[in-house]
Parts: structure tokens; sequence; C-alpha cells
């Protein structure tokens, strides 16, 4: 098996918020706390752009290399995850990572900083898996019940894609060949129909 | 005189015995995770695959990854 992947079709995502709503609802994530969320790009805008945005399990993960205390592990399909019980809730990972991953409960009215959590790839963490444990620090566990992440699979649009790498380069693949790719799959002739809709234009498509 | 040497020299020994009483500071080791393959111990466990057979999870997630999220294989 490759790594698992997260991949968010740009095309295709409809800022529905869905995938932030499933896995808030799957993990039981606090208030405050959003281990994923969707980016807009020129909000407003014709041809405004939205991805969904959550840890993306980096190769590298600067996190990983930042973490005073060595809580991050990997797994071996490549899922990052970290332990709670080793973690300080110093935040060197949050200042690290590129995507704003890493989450700090706050609570109390001094804002009391809590443990880091992030998204788990729906992996849980180093407690059992599937027990209460590990539902309680972490989420729910759907790889060991060989499932994938709530987020993707809830995505109306299919436009978050997670799994193993490999799959999901395959189903990217398809989608690009098959609709085409750049300025003609958007506009008025792709919402409204035209001749030349989803149908990819001569030559220069990968 | 004779007593403050002694004095000093009961310093020294003090201080390199404290120092070699020095607890190690290494950091911990990670807590290993159990293989996502070996399956849940819950009843949401997906059926169509072996717990424990880390090849038959494998399929059955990129089977599930390709009738979940690739539409094009239905329509097309």
């Amino acid at each position: 098996m490759a790594r698992m992947k997260f991949v968010c079709d740009a095309e295709r995502c409809i800022e529905c918020n869905g995938c932030v709503t499933a896995c808030k609802n799957e993990h039981e994530v606090p208030w405050g706390v959003n281990r994923r969320r969707v980016v807009t790009l020129n909000d407003g805008v014709p041809g405004e752009k939205s991805i969904s945005v959550a840890c993306m399990h980096c190769s590298d993960a600067p996190c990983m290399a930042v973490c005073p205390v060595n809580c991050f592990y990997r797994t071996d399909e490549g899922v990052v995850l970290h332990d709670k019980d080793i973690c300080i809730g110093c935040g060197y990972c949050s200042y690290a990572c590129p995507f704003g991953a890493p989450q700090f409960p706050t609570n109390g009215a001094f804002g009391l900083r809590g443990k880091m959590d992030k998204c788990t790839f729906c992996a849980g963490g180093p407690e059992v898996n599937g027990s209460q444990a590990e539902f309680e620090k972490y989420g729910r566990n759907r790889l060991a019940e060989g499932k994938l992440p709530s987020c993707a699979e809830m995505c109306s649009t299919k436009a978050l894609l997670a799994g193993d790498g490999d799959v999901v380069a395959d189903i990217f693949r398809n989608r690009v060949v098959q609709r085409g790719k750049g300025a003609e799959v958007w506009g008025w002739g792709t919402a409204y129909g035209s001749k030349q809709a989803g149908q990819p234009s001569a030559g220069a498509k990968s | 005189m004779k007593r403050a040497g002694k004095l000093l020299a009961g310093m020294v020994v003090f201080a390199g015995l404290v120092a070699c009483g020095e607890k190690p500071q290494t950091l911990g080791v990670n807590k290993s995770d159990i293989s996502a393959y070996q399956g849940a111990q819950n009843q949401f466990v997906a059926p169509g695959w072996k717990v424990g057979d880390k090849t038959s999870w494998e399929q059955g997630l990129k089977t599930r990854a390709k009738n979940s999220q690739n539409e094009y294989s239905k329509t097309n």
C-alpha cells in the first residue's frame, strides 16, 4: 500500500462545509477546535475557488521535526499521529505547520491552552483501536473499522478524496481526463450547457 | 587549616558524587500504535475484510475508495 493521502479538487468543492461538519460529528470535536476547515480564495468573485484543508500527513512533517517532547509518530500507512499523554501543549507545531492543522482547545475565562488536537485521518491514537479511551482523546478510528475518513466519505461532490495515494491519484487522473481541466470546466457553458461543456478540448490533456 | 582542607576535600567529593547521580534527561519512547488492520474493538467494523489480515484490509479500503469516491466507474 502507498501512503494515505488527502486531495481536494478545487473544481468541485462548493464550500458546503459538509466535511467540517462530518469531522466534528464523527469525533465529537470540542467547541473551538476545527480539525478541518474550508478555505475560499477570491470569495465572492466569479471564479472563486474553495478547498478543504486539514492535516496533510506530510512525508517530512515539520510538526514532527519541531516537537520538543517528540510526541509525534507515523504509522505504517504514512498517517502522522501524536500522543496526547506526551504532548505539553507548547504550540511549536502550530507555528511550524504550513496548513494550520494543529488546534488547541481553550476553556475557561483565561483561555487555558490544552493538549494539541489535529486531524488523525480517522486513525485514532496510540490507545487500543476502537476503545473508549481512544475515542475520548482522538475520536473514532475508522481505518481500523475498514473505513475511510468521514470527511471524504461524506463529501457530497466528491471534491475531497482520501485513501491510498495510488487509488486517489487514479481517481483524480481519470476525472481530469474525462472532464478536462482549466477554464473549460468552469463558467457559463459548464453551468448551463454548451457544445463544449464537459468535453475535453482537442489536445493538451494530460 | 587541616580542618579546612578536609572540608574542601569533602566538598569536592560531594560535588563529584552529585554529578554522577544526575538523572538521565533523554526523551521517552513513543507508545507504539496498534496497526489499523488489527481491527477495532467495537461493533462498527465494516464487513468485507478479515480482521488481522493486512492484504484483506488494504484491498477492502481500495474497493471502498473506488466504489464510494469514483462515480465515473458507475456512469461510464
